[in-house]
């Protein structure tokens, strides 16, 4: 018995040996040599291989990263500066700092805003539903509320309101990846700039039918008035094609635009205070006095000065 | 209507659902079932329900408190799980085992690997396999009790198959095929009568439920291997005849091995899993120390199958 | 004779052809035209009348767009009201010419009679330009132009014209009717498309639930002076009437992945063009009515209807005149049950292409909740182009476009056999098909970068040559 388990034991042993040599000798010689700098940057990555930034995972960045030549085409949104400053530290690099980002949903057509005006019944997948069809609604711009951009977010940071039948965007936990973005047929979802202390204007809305058609879908669309773009003092508001569209780099956040739009179709968010319409209302109806009444004044004086 | 339904095509469906073809199992398994009953009573009986019963319990709780995913009870898959491990149980099994058998099936087999259409092992072979292993007394006991249509007085004893194994052929020199065929007591319910389990089989084949192929090609391989064995040396090996037509392998080739989910999906993957099970069962009858090896044939030919699947395809058009 | 079928997949769904016993009837006109400047596959149409123009029945209302495109007219007489976007029956907003309707007074050379006129022209590019004139497409399905596909490219000849009389959708009748009243003139269009093709065989194929249409056309052969026309009964199985499927069943040749049907000297076409192309050969009309079926599960067989419509009728005028949607429809269909378009807008024109307004009940049509896939292997049995779905399913989801590419996802030819069949209501055609369009993008981009390569390198070696 004490034989059997003696060969037993060394024959096992000696395999074990046997293979961890050959383990060890095609190990040797296949590795491949790399910049150590490429582990050294993976470590720094946020490590979610979400895509955002282009390249296929955070190991594909890295080492796009130490072969250019510089960093200004490689920037990581989800780790935002922070972790491009410790990019540019390992390999010596000057890293330009972007303003943070977060995805916006520019679609108001909640369920009470918007009726349906059929059933949909096939796979619950938007880029199925936009393929068939201009969607449920009579808005054929719109969301199409089967959640494709929830499934493509890896951070948890999109999630369907059954209320309202959009997806509500969390922007503590949005890292601005783009992987929505992509994934909507539509083109609603836009990354932008996260603002002062969050706060942000945007038009949620991209109907570009006339204002009756675009109305008559849904009540919360964008018309194309142009009553926005009149208000605004600072030129951040273009209408095209039927729908505004507010520069986020021009705009100052003074939400004049927000009162006076007929339909609702302007957010304001994380402001600290709600928004007092009549106020503001007021204060453009003074100003607009104002600049009448230096208009007279100045008409006068020319007068004056021609006479 | 007030709002139309808008979809992509097509439009209509065929009259098929998982539940419909689970049904129809349930259903070709019904005559061995009835056969076994009247056989052997209320002991079998109650081996069924306890079975379906709790296979059936055990995968409501497990989807409802462990998974909290809608239950998929509905689809039968359950059902037909527990009908087929009972069907491979002596009726004289306690409830006690045969739950945990169930347990084995259905937490183990099925819903640790995600539910109906993941698993790689037949849940009730799994579950009938575990059952052997820690309880070699109780699923060796082939005591016959009182039957509904039968008044003979109870014999005990070992299966045609375990006869062979303790005391070679000449535990069976006396065996009417016949019998065997109609009614052969002594054995779970899935051995009592092949021709009620070949009935159950050509309802599945005229409802287009599964294919011949794999039966056939088990049928084949047991026939060919024993038919070898036996002209090589007829008084150590049993004949194909006998082997055909004892143990579990009709249950097993027509209702186990043909089980969608483990086994492959093309026609030559499944002639290969077929051949390799009747391989197999014979080897283990022949040369392994367990009687019948039906059970074991399937799960190891169960796990041969991803591979399979990948093999073989299908011919695909315009592409020589 | 034996009957003949495709060799792979298919299904055999209950035909329910209800509306077959309803002979064709002529619809009124209504008071506007909405007429799609998009009916055929390819580029669209360019309009070339004004707001405000008197048009005729008849008249040329937009040329075409380019090589794969076709002409458009006036579908009956009265005034440009506008030319704007409208939304079709998806929804999807397409260039429409509005007509204001005031009369049916034709254009000048167009033959209105009935007589039959049997006798085939001698001139192929004559006859090819009289039907590109009159704008005949393909009327099985994919409105392809047909002057384009009876023009096969220099150096393939055809050896067959297979004529589809196989209508493998349930419900449809509308090309039995016609099979059934317009016999001798389909016979004259095919032995038009015959001598277009070069005087090949042609083999009419009919599925064996219409023996009646069977018989017609055998006698009308037997009556009428063309050589080398035959009738073939086909068994029924559903895709009988894809292209490639009913060669296979025909000629017994497989089309190859990406190929053409030409490639195997083979050229399909449906009746409906056939009796499209007597029509603009023989009679110099345009292709301005096509016949539609209006049934459903929910229409006693007294309001189903064959009509003869004119291309721009609403889907919604026609409804009314059959007397309304029934209550009971929960889904209105464009064109068969297996691959017809959901009707998601009533109020859109009917195109060339339109064959049905098919209402379906909620229980036959309404989708069942999508559960697990138990690998039964019947979407890959039913696959007529022997394509594992079940794969492409789960190799779309991972969004594995090379996986989809070897596995053939673009050989897919939609025509819904594995969602029919699949007993978990898994939508493998509605993630399939949007698999075949990303391959399809792949193969493209990859073909225009090869190409782009290689006129760089010619560039390259040209400029070497110069240099030398």
């Amino acid at each position: 018995m004490p034989t059997t388990i003696i060969w037993t034991i060394a024959i096992l042993a000696g395999l074990g040996l046997l293979l961890s040599l050959v383990l060890y000798l095609v190990a040797a010689k296949f590795k491949v040599e790399e910049d150590p700098r490429i582990d050294e940057v993976e470590k720094v990555m946020p490590g979610a291989n979400c895509g955002g930034c282009g390249f296929a995972g955070c190991r594909a960045f890295a080492d796009a990263a130490v072969k250019a030549p510089n960093l200004d085409n490689n920037y990581c949104p989800v780790g935002g500066n922070e972790v491009m400053k410790q990019v540019a530290a390992i390999l010596g690099f000057e890293v330009k700092e972007k303003a943070p980002q977060v995805a916006v949903l520019r679609c108001n057509g909640s369920c009470v805003n918007r009726p349906r005006t059929n059933v949909y019944d096939g796979a619950a997948s938007c880029r199925v539903k936009a393929a068939l069809y201009s969607g449920d609604t009579a808005c054929s711009f719109g969301c199409l509320g089967c959640g494709d951009c929830v499934a493509a977010c890896q951070f948890g940071a999109l999630s369907m309101n059954p209320e309202t039948g959009l997806p509500e965007v969390d922007q503590e936990k949005c890292t601005a990846c783009g992987a929505c973005v992509k994934a909507c047929p539509k083109q609603l979802i836009e990354l932008r700039p996260k603002g002062p202390r969050g706060m942000r204007m945007f038009v949620s809305c991209v109907n570009k039918d006339k204002g009756p058609a675009a109305r008559k879908a849904c009540s919360a669309a964008c018309i194309g008035c142009g009553i926005c773009a009149k208000t605004c003092q600072h030129g951040a508001i273009v209408v095209e094609n039927n729908v505004a569209y507010i520069d986020p780099a021009k705009c100052k956040l003074c939400r004049e635009c927000e009162a006076v739009c007929p339909t609702g179709a302007i957010h304001g968010v994380n402001f600290p205070k709600p928004l007092d319409k009549e106020a503001v209302k007021a204060r453009i109806a003074e100003r607009a006095r104002k600049a009448k009444e230096a208009e007279a004044a100045a008409a006068k004086e020319k007068e004056e000065n021609n006479g | 209507m007030d709002k139309l339904l808008v979809s992509p095509s097509p439009h209509i469906h065929a009259a098929v659902s998982t539940r419909s073809v689970m049904r129809d199992v349930a259903i070709a398994l019904c005559p061995a079932i009835l056969v076994s009953v009247l056989y052997y009573g209320w002991s079998e009986l109650l081996v069924l329900a306890v079975s379906v019963a709790s296979c059936v319990l055990l995968e409501w709780a497990i989807t409802r408190w462990l998974l909290r995913k809608p239950s998929t009870v509905g689809d039968l898959s359950a059902v037909v799980t527990g009908l087929l491990l009972a069907m491979n149980l002596p009726c004289t099994t306690p409830w006690w085992v045969v739950f945990i058998g169930a347990v084995v099936a259905i937490g183990v087999a099925k819903m640790s690997f995600g539910g109906l259409g993941q698993n790689v092992f037949n849940p009730a072979l799994t579950g009938r396999v575990f059952l052997l292993l820690s309880f070699p007394v109780q699923m060796t006991d082939w005591t016959v009790p009182q039957g509904f249509l039968r008044n003979v007085d109870a014999v005990s004893g070992p299966t045609l198959l375990g006869k062979v194994n303790e005391l070679g052929l000449a535990g069976v020199a006396d065996v009417d095929y016949l019998q065997t065929l109609l009614l052969n007591i002594g054995g779970s319910a899935g051995e009592i009568s092949a021709l009620a389990l070949l009935l159950g089989f050509g309802y599945l084949l005229v409802r287009r439920v599964v294919k011949p192929w794999i039966p056939l090609s088990i049928f084949a391989t047991v026939a060919l291997v024993s038919g070898i064995f036996h002209l090589a040396s007829p008084e150590v090996y049993t004949g194909p005849l006998f082997n055909l037509l004892t143990g579990g392998l009709i249950l097993g080739a027509c209702f186990m091995a043909t089980d969608y989910v483990t086994s492959p999906m093309n026609v030559w993957g499944g002639v290969i899993f077929g051949v390799g099970i009747g391989f197999i069962v014979m080897m283990i009858r022949y040369f392994g120390s367990y009687p019948e090896g039906v059970s074991f044939a399937i799960l190891l030919m169960n796990m041969t199958v991803p591979l399979l699947n990948r093999a073989f395809h299908q011919k695909k058009f315009g592409r020589a | 004779m034996a009957k003949v079928t495709f060799s792979i997949g298919g299904v055999h769904p209950h035909d329910t052809k209800l509306a077959r016993e309803r002979a064709i009837e002529v619809l009124p006109l209504p008071q506007t035209l909405y007429i799609s400047m998009a009916q055929h596959l390819g580029a669209p149409a360019k309009p070339v009348v004004a707001v405000g123009d008197r048009v005729k029945t008849g008249q040329v209302i937009a040329e075409p767009g380019g090589f794969i495109s076709a002409f458009v007219h006036a579908s009956a007489s009265g005034t440009v009201k506008s030319i704007a976007p409208r939304a079709d029956l998806a929804g999807n907003m397409v260039p429409h010419i509005e007509i204001a309707v005031d009369g049916d007074e034709w254009v000048e050379g167009v033959d209105l009679s009935d007589t039959l006129v049997t006798e085939i022209p001698s001139d192929r590019a004559a006859v090819l330009d009289k039907i590109k004139a009159c704008g005949v497409v393909g009327l099985g399905g994919a409105t392809f132009p047909t002057h384009v596909k009876l023009n096969p490219a220099p150096g393939s000849t055809a050896e067959c014209l297979i004529l589809n009389g196989a209508e493998c959708e349930p419900y449809l009748t509308s090309d039995y009717r016609i099979l059934l009243e317009r016999t001798k003139e389909i016979v004259v269009g095919a032995a038009i498309m015959q001598m277009v093709l070069g005087g090949c065989r042609c083999v009419i194929g009919i599925e064996e639930n219409k023996p009646e249409a069977i018989e017609a056309v055998r006698r009308a052969l037997t009556e009428l002076p063309y050589d080398n026309i035959e009738v073939l009964p086909l068994k029924k199985k559903y895709p009988q009437g894809g292209e490639k499927q009913l060669i296979d069943a025909v000629m017994h040749r497989q089309v190859k992945s990406g190929g053409l049907p030409i490639s195997v000297g083979a050229v399909v076409q449906n009746v409906a063009t056939s009796l499209a192309v007597y029509e603009a050969v023989q009679k110099n009309k345009p292709l301005i009515t096509n016949t539609l079926t209006i049934t459903g599960d929910c229409l006693p067989v007294e309001r189903q209807h064959n009509y003869l419509f004119r291309i721009g009728m609403p889907l919604s005028y026609i409804a009314e005149y059959a007397g309304g949607v029934p209550a009971e429809a929960a889904k209105l269909i464009s064109g068969g049950p297996m691959m017809g378009r959901a009707i998601a807008n009533l109020d859109a024109a009917t195109v060339k292409g339109s064959s049905s307004i098919l209402y379906l009940r909620a229980d036959t049509t309404l989708r069942k909740a999508e559960s697990a896939c138990i690998r039964c292997g019947r979407c890959a049995d039913a696959c007529p182009m022997g394509l594992e779905p079940f794969l492409l399913n789960r190799l779309y989801k991972a969004g594995d476009l090379e996986g989809l590419e070897q596995a053939s996802a673009h050989d897919c030819i939609e025509c819904g056999c594995c969602l029919y069949s699949c007993p978990a209501y898994i939508p493998l055609l509605d993630h399939i098909r949007q698999a075949k369009g990303q391959v399809m993008g792949v193969i493209r981009a990859r073909a225009a970068a090869a190409k782009a390569a290689a006129e760089a390198a010619k560039a390259a070696e040209e400029a070497k040559k110069e240099n030398k």
